[in-house]
């Protein structure tokens, strides 16, 4: 039952009494009505608007929120109101339709908020009235689109895992997917146009030769030309078996229209080589060659303003048509009538009506090439009119057209526009995101550094560091760093990563990085050992906040090792170290705002020898190898200005 | 829609007029203005404020009929005074007024009594109401013995027509419909 009306349904059943007296069987039992309160006035807070409405009026239409029991989740106990976090503008025309039983869509609404409020509060949009139905419709519908245009974006991008059939016809229908597939854009261009330019070069007459007689080039050079083209439809020939072979739909590609010019221009040449020198269908070759020319159409794979051109002229069919009748007619009638008032006069050329035919065109079209002309007065008073009626009859159907290709083409260069901007829209996006995991990894760092100058005690460092961070933001990163701990591995920083990756490569030291490297940061975890925090090895850094790209250079030559020698934490225990650090890391301060603390050398793998403590291992043994070592590393350290310190070691 | 626009006599003096309440009226009152703020129902929304009850059938005829019966002065449209008042009879109104208000539903030219052709339209009217798709499957000639039944009950005298008299004494026998009468008493 349409419930927009149950505020009649009262009424209804009262006048059910008139069946009653003609019923002969007893009547069903009335459903009782206990829920009897009195109509009540419902507050619905909509973000502070408050909007107020009998309970009636809302239980019209059980089947929505407002109408059902599903507002109960909104009801605000202390202020005795439905609390609604909505958009209070576009909550006015929900309302309304509870109190007119019609849906309007305001026009300044975005399409999607408001599909969005209609679904949160359980209307389907088909109840939208008649007046507002269609503007609804018609901006979903461009909504969709372009959607659909970004999604198809998207499709084109994420495709991973194709076979070498799909990758094929993706490179064929997108040039710029890849290298291979641009070069064979151009190529087949190129020859395209080579093509062309034969042909036309082919019936231009050459000078003369000796047997006096203005030959064209064709015939003059006929290998030439020749060759030309078998190479041009060699190309084309291998194009078309490639297209056919990669297309998914091989049976739906015959048909298409491409294909088809694609064949039709090839054909010419082969069955010109079946047919050779036979006199009777010479003439009919002769012909064939003519359809060499739809290899111009071949541009229009090359040409996007081709295509959208044939797309226009194809969706504009019914405007051509009627062009085309209502200047049959008007062709037929003048012909006609310049053939009756022409008759009279002698050496007319009008001889019959279609002869005329000719004259009304070239008049009609405004061309007047004179070589047909009226002399009698009746005649040129006619021919006047039809040249008069040409253009208005032309005039008619062309703006139609142009109007229809224009928003053909704005709505291409709105998708590539868009496609444009996205490639920006999305860079932003990244960055932002970006921002906020350095936000984390920042975080972290200041995080461990403001425990490590707890424990130190040192003043000043520490009023800088303890910034207030939000409590969302807190409970953010805490959350990351649950992750972390889970899986064992550690957020670092892009640059960063580059870099453990290239070190992974570049193994010029194999055993030592390479096993330091590799089987240390899975190995020292979080969870490693006598519940240390997490301290990363070789590979994990913590990232730089300042990232100094000087490191590039040597990285490239050597492979270096990353040892975070800042992890006091670690130890609680060991004081001393802490101490150690710290004191390095105080003088080090003292020197050019730069940490630069030992180090270590690669030619002494035990020294980082891959257990557990090995974190203690820096610390340690830091004395040792600017000793000792004849080929004494070159340290470079660099740090965060935060002050945690992060050692990279170059092996010369 | 037109713009006839009706206001109704003040709320007291329809408090007086039928058996409602003032709350009652303000009810009534806003839920018949909304449907028709103009004030007043004419046929054609009569017509299609029913029909969304029984949307299987047609019932254009029973509400055509319906209509008739409410609009007490005749003139095509149904203020909100001849609606109160005839809810008022219908839902609050003694047994004989509730069947007085039948009988004149039913006696289409308002003559004083029922004919079988009348009392075949009306049957026709209600039939219609059901549609096609009924169990068991409606049989045109239904509603003809629907009539005879009526007929054969009602009319004491057999002189073809049940007279009003007839039709009250009849109904205050018949126990099912005293009955059915009280039914929908408290739908406002």
């Amino acid at each position: 039952m349409a419930t927009g009306v149950a505020a009649w349904l009262p009424f209804a059943r009262a006048a059910a009494i008139g069946w009653m007296p003609v019923a002969n069987c007893p009547m069903p039992i009335a459903p009782r009505d206990n829920s009897r309160k009195q109509d009540e006035l419902i507050i619905l807070n909509v973000s502070g608007r408050r909007f107020q409405t009998w309970r009636t009026t809302l239980d019209r239409y059980p089947d929505t929120l407002l109408g059902s029991s599903e507002k109960d989740f909104f009801y605000n106990e202390e202020t005795k109101e439905y609390f609604f976090d909505r958009d209070p503008d576009a909550f006015r025309s929900i309302l309304n339709f509870y109190r007119t039983g019609k849906l309007h869509y305001p026009r300044h609404e975005c399409i999607s908020a408001y599909d969005e409020e209609l679904t949160f509060f359980g209307i389907i949009p088909e109840i939208i009235g008649d007046c507002c139905y269609e503007e609804y419709k018609d901006r979903k519908r461009e909504n969709l689109e372009r959607l659909q245009d970004d999604q198809e974006e998207n499709k084109d991008l994420k495709q991973p895992n194709l076979n070498f059939r799909e990758t094929m016809w993706r490179a064929f229908e997108n040039p710029h997917t890849s290298t291979l597939a641009l070069v064979f854009y151009y190529v087949t261009g190129f020859f395209i146009a080579i093509s062309v330019i034969t042909n036309v070069v082919e019936t231009v007459p050459c000078g003369t030769t000796t047997n006096q007689k203005d030959m064209p080039c064709g015939e003059r050079y006929t290998v030439a030309f020749f060759c030309i083209d078998t190479a041009c439809v060699m190309i084309f020939t291998v194009e078309y078996l490639l297209r056919l072979f990669a297309a998914p739909s091989r049976y739906r590609f015959m048909r298409s229209v491409m294909s088809i010019i694609d064949v039709v221009a090839i054909l010419p040449y082969y069955i010109g080589l079946v047919m050779t020198n036979n006199e009777d269908v010479s003439g009919a070759f002769v012909t064939l060659r003519v359809f060499r020319v739809f290899r111009i159409f071949k541009f229009s794979r090359h040409s996007q303003g081709l295509r959208i051109l044939g797309y226009t002229l194809k969706s504009c069919a019914s405007e051509l048509g009627f062009l085309l009748f209502s200047l049959t007619m008007a062709i037929i009638i003048f012909a006609t009538v310049m053939f009756y008032a022409e008759k009279g006069s002698s050496s007319s050329k009008f001889t019959s009506i279609p002869a005329s035919f000719w004259y009304t065109i070239v008049t009609m079209t405004t061309l007047g090439y004179g070589d047909m002309v009226p002399k009698t007065i009746a005649g040129k008073i006619f021919g006047s009119i039809c040249s008069l009626s040409g253009v208005l009859v032309i005039a008619l159907p062309v703006p139609v057209i142009v109007s229809n290709f224009s928003r053909i083409y704005h709505q291409n260069q709105r998708a590539d526009k868009r496609r444009a901007q996205k490639k920006a829209r999305l860079a932003r996006i990244r960055i932002a995101k970006s921002g906020s995991a350095n936000a984390f990894l920042q975080s972290k760092h200041n995080g461990l550094l403001n425990e490590l100058l707890e424990l130190t005690g040192s003043e000043e460092d520490e009023q800088k560091l303890i910034k207030s961070i939000s409590l969302l933001k807190s409970q953010h990163h805490h959350l990351l760093r649950c992750l972390e701990k889970t899986t064992a591995h550690e957020f670092v920083d892009e640059q960063v990563y580059e870099q453990n990756c290239l070190e992974t490569a570049l193994q010029t030291y194999p055993s030592h990085s390479s096993s330091i490297a590799s089987h240390d940061s899975p190995a020292v975890t979080c969870c490693g050992a006598s519940g240390k925090k997490n301290t990363p090895l070789p590979n994990a850094n913590l990232p730089l906040a300042n990232p100094v790209p000087s490191h590039r250079g040597p990285l490239q030559e050597l492979s270096a090792l990353h040892i975070q020698s800042a992890d006091p934490l670690s130890h609680t225990s060991s004081r001393s170290n802490l101490n150690l650090r710290t004191d390095e890391s105080k003088r080090i301060n003292c020197k050019s705002g730069r940490i630069t603390t030992a180090i270590i050398s690669l030619p002494t793998p035990p020294a980082l020898a891959p257990d557990a403590d090995g974190l203690h291992g820096p610390p340690q043994r830091r004395p040792p190898p600017p000793l000792g070592h004849p080929a004494a590393p070159s340290i470079q350290t660099t740090t965060s200005s935060a002050g945690t310190n992060i050692v990279k070691v170059s092996a010369l | 829609m037109s713009t006839v626009r009706y206001r109704p006599e003040g709320l007291d003096n329809l408090v007086q007029q039928t058996n409602f309440s003032k709350k009652e009226l303000q009810v009534l009152y806003r839920g018949f203005k909304n449907e028709c703020p103009s004030g007043v129902v004419n046929e054609d929304t009569f017509k299609s404020i029913y029909s969304h009850f029984f949307p299987q059938g047609d019932s254009s005829m029973y509400a055509h009929f319906l209509f008739e019966a409410f609009d007490t002065h005749n003139n095509g449209l149904v203020s909100f005074e001849d609606f109160a008042v005839s809810l008022s009879i219908i839902l609050r109104g003694s047994i004989t007024d509730k069947l007085n208000w039948a009988f004149n539903l039913y006696d289409l030219n308002k003559d004083g009594c029922i004919t079988r052709e009348e009392m075949t339209d009306i049957m026709h009217s209600i039939y219609n109401m059901m549609g096609k798709h009924t169990y068991p499957s409606m049989r045109d000639s239904a509603p003809k013995e629907h009539v005879d039944r009526f007929f054969q009950k009602m009319d004491k005298n057999k002189d073809g027509v049940v007279t009003i008299e007839e039709f009250l004494e009849t109904c205050q026998k018949d126990e099912n419909i005293m009955h059915s009468m009280h039914l929908f008493d408290n739908v406002i």
